[in-house]
């Protein structure tokens, strides 16, 4: 067991995983990724390349794949922004590829040194185009190793890139961990041609997985990679039928993510108040569901360690029991617009959202989960509107984030519960 | 040394072998260029050059961006990178690293490579990875319709520039060679046999090489600014080459002539700039990369260009 950092830790299972090409820009909170890579790449026959820029970060890193290494990027925000034009691009010319984004607060510059939960929806939607992202949301130091290892397997068997979702805190923070070498199932593989070379190789012809296999440059295959729209053969084409298809295979290829990586359900068996949380506020999340337990809520967490795609049958099946769902995450109400809709009944959602830099504490949980609970099964009655939730506790962090008075008027029926708690806090 | 590729008068047309028509990926046919564009004289020159060294092209890659020089590598038998819009030379670069023993091509546009994509040019050059990069200079956006290029003359009429264009350009060569380029040449469309002979020395040359292509685009600039069409066009190429001898840092400018049109005086060509340092790859420590020792065996020296 070693002693390391969440961004070191992420380096730790890159290499682990096989990575072997690494292109970086330099920007906090995710600079100790780039780092570390500088450091462990050499050792391993690796190249790391400081690149000029993120997109030229995230190019190079195409390049690599193609050429046949096991590559990745990490940056935050503002260089996740940059990326996404690469990020399209790998998905539609399906390039194995990992990309990490350790999230600062935003939008903009922003605050480069505290946390956030705000690119969740980012990394589902911030490239152009409909495009079915993977994005993997580890909470803990071990959970950044294990699913950056993981993200490799799912990238490279399935010709697509995978993000790796975290905030500054897990990047920063420092924890055990067991650096296991890694099953290799969980590594994955690129499918490789059968065929042998010659003019009849189609390289985007897929297989029963609806992954088509993909030689390296340079190993005597001569093909065509292009961001168009392309047949089979990988020319452009403009033939809406066949990008019609092209579409939906690539959005169903993807799919099969939902069967490989396991949500984490706690104290779900029973429970009527259900708390979905992810990366660093599921944890905190799952300590609040302890002490509820011990005041005699049935309380219960389901965290996805899957952001994109959504586990829809699984959250589903979670929330079947629930009375009231309390969606805890640090930004205004990104995913929890995703339980809404599987949800698909309002009257349960109680969202804690917080954003402006500071975490959301175990007790703040505590506080918000008590009051939903205090009100079942009226807790209806007490709905706060997504499109207009404030968080509840932002009365504890008044100078951070400042409520303009109109925000609590326009909010009409539940002016006087928001009143009451940014003003009795 | 160089003055062999200098002289207009030696210059007569590149010797068709047929060889070329082997290196062409047929299934990609019929072309997407304009009748009297001079991108495919250009990748004619570059494939006859490929075929007289290679048999086939499973050891070099080419990668480009978006434009119009970009598309030309989809009609190349060989692994082909049509990537996104600037960024060629970062996609080069990792597959480059990652695969020192290939041969790598990029082919970028005016607009590609030296607005969108000109800070990835200066960084390739700045580290100066082996690899060849061919800028098709046509001086306007042709893809998308005529639009004013950064290496737009002053004056020209673009669509973006009803009544001239106000904005400097660029001299792509000079920049190449400021940012560090060990091999930098301008070629024209109007002398193919001049493109092959110094892309021929820029693949050999180990180290970043820049080769600038003045092209045409009969379509946009030349509809535009009444060049004519595509023959016009490569013979004002003819006519303002007197010599490839002139100060490198002599910047295209418009100056009137007889029918009062913006036209380039004079630009040089053949090969403009040549020195020799170490790799990225050497740099490194890559194994697998060519060295540029090479560069200095006496097979090559600085600067011959311009002393020829």
């Amino acid at each position: 067991m070693r002693l390391i950092q969440g961004n070191e830790a992420c380096a730790e299972g890159a290499i682990a995983a096989g990575c072997r090409f690494f292109a970086g820009y330099p920007i906090s909170p995710s600079s100790e990724i780039a780092e570390a890579m500088a450091r462990l790449l050499p050792k391993h026959g690796g190249v790391f390349l400081q690149a000029e820029d993120e997109m030229a970060s995230l190019g190079a890193v195409l390049g690599a794949s193609l050429g046949g290494a096991r590559a990745m990027t990490a940056t935050s925000g503002p260089g996740f922004s940059l990326m996404q034009e690469h990020i399209g691009y790998a998905y539609l010319a399906e390039i194995p590829c990992v990309v990490v984004d350790v999230m600062r607060g935003g939008p903009s510059t922003g605050l480069p040194t505290l946390p956030s939960q705000g690119d969740v929806m980012q990394a589902q939607w911030g490239s152009h185009g409909d495009r079915a992202a993977v994005a993997l949301a580890p909470s803990s130091v071990q959970e950044v190793y294990d699913l950056t290892i993981q993200a490799f397997g799912l990238a490279e068997s399935l010709r697509t890139p995978v993000t790796v979702l975290f905030d500054e805190v897990v990047g920063h923070m420092r924890e055990g961990v067991e650096l296991n070498s890694p099953d290799p199932r969980s590594i994955g593989s690129r499918p490789r041609p059968t065929q042998p070379p010659g003019a009849s190789f189609e390289p985007y012809r897929a297989n029963e997985a609806l992954v088509a296999p993909l030689p390296d440059f340079g190993r005597g295959y001569r093909f065509h990679v292009t961001g168009l729209m392309h047949d089979e053969r990988g020319f452009p084409t403009t033939d809406t039928s066949i990008v019609a298809a092209l579409l939906e295979r690539l959005e169903k290829k993807v799919q099969v993510v939902t069967e490989l990586v396991e949500p984490e359900s706690y104290l779900m068996d029973d429970a009527n108040l259900v708390i979905v949380s992810y990366g660093i506020t599921g944890r905190t999340a799952k300590a609040a569901v302890d002490v509820l337990r011990s005041k005699g809520v049935k309380a219960g967490l389901w965290r996805p360690r899957l952001l994109w795609p959504v586990q829809d049958g699984l959250l589903k099946e979670a929330l079947a029991k629930a009375e009231a769902v309390v969606v805890v995450e640090m930004n205004r109400g990104q995913w929890a617009r995703e339980v809404e809709r599987v949800a698909h009944n309002d009257a349960l959602l109680h969202p804690l959202l917080k954003a402006g830099g500071a975490v959301i504490t175990t007790e703040e949980v505590i506080d918000h989960a008590l009051e939903v609970a205090d009100g079942l099964p009226a807790a209806a009655s007490r709905r706060v509107p997504l499109a207009e939730a404030v968080s509840w506790t932002e009365g504890k962090n008044q100078a951070r984030m400042v409520v303009p008075a109109s925000t609590t008027a326009k909010i009409g029926a539940t002016e006087v519960d928001i009143e009451k708690k940014v003003g009795g806090e | 040394m160089s003055t062999a590729i200098t002289d207009a008068a030696t210059v007569t047309r590149v010797p068709v072998t047929g060889k070329e028509k082997r290196l062409l990926r047929h299934a990609m046919m019929p072309h997407m260029l304009c009748p009297g564009c001079g991108h495919g004289i250009i990748l004619d020159a570059m494939l006859s050059v490929l075929s007289e060294r290679y048999d086939n092209l499973d050891n070099v890659a080419f990668v480009a961006g978006i434009g119009c020089s970009s598309r030309i590598i989809g009609y190349i038998d060989a692994c082909t990178l049509h990537t996104t819009h600037g960024r060629p030379l970062s996609f080069a670069t990792g597959l480059k690293l990652a695969r020192p023993e290939l041969t790598v091509i990029v082919i970028t546009g005016d607009g590609d490579g030296l607005s969108i994509g000109g800070n990835h040019l200066i960084h390739a050059a700045r580290r100066n990875i082996d690899l060849t990069c061919v800028l098709l200079n046509n001086e306007i956006y042709g893809m998308t319709g005529g639009q004013a290029a950064p290496t737009t003359v002053l004056g020209a009429y673009t669509t973006t520039t009803p009544q001239g264009n106000t904005q400097h350009s660029f001299d792509a060569a000079e920049l190449a060679k400021a940012a560090g380029a060990t091999f930098v040449a301008r070629a024209q469309s109007y002398r193919p046999q001049v493109f092959g002979e110094v892309f021929g020395q820029a693949l050999d040359h180990v180290g970043f090489s820049f080769i600038e292509v003045m092209s045409d685009c009969t379509e946009y600039f030349g509809r535009t600014n009444r060049f004519g069409g595509g023959a016009d066009m490569l013979m004002s190429q003819a006519r303002y080459e007197p010599s490839i001898d002139a100060d490198l840092a002599r910047r295209p400018t418009v100056e009137p002539i007889a029918d009062a049109q913006p036209v380039r005086p004079v630009l040089p060509t053949g090969l403009l700039y040549r020195s020799s340092r170490l790799t990225l790859e050497e740099t490194m420590g890559i194994k697998g990369a060519r060295s540029s020792e090479v560069n200095e065996t006496g097979q090559y020296s600085t600067d011959q260009g311009r002393d020829a």
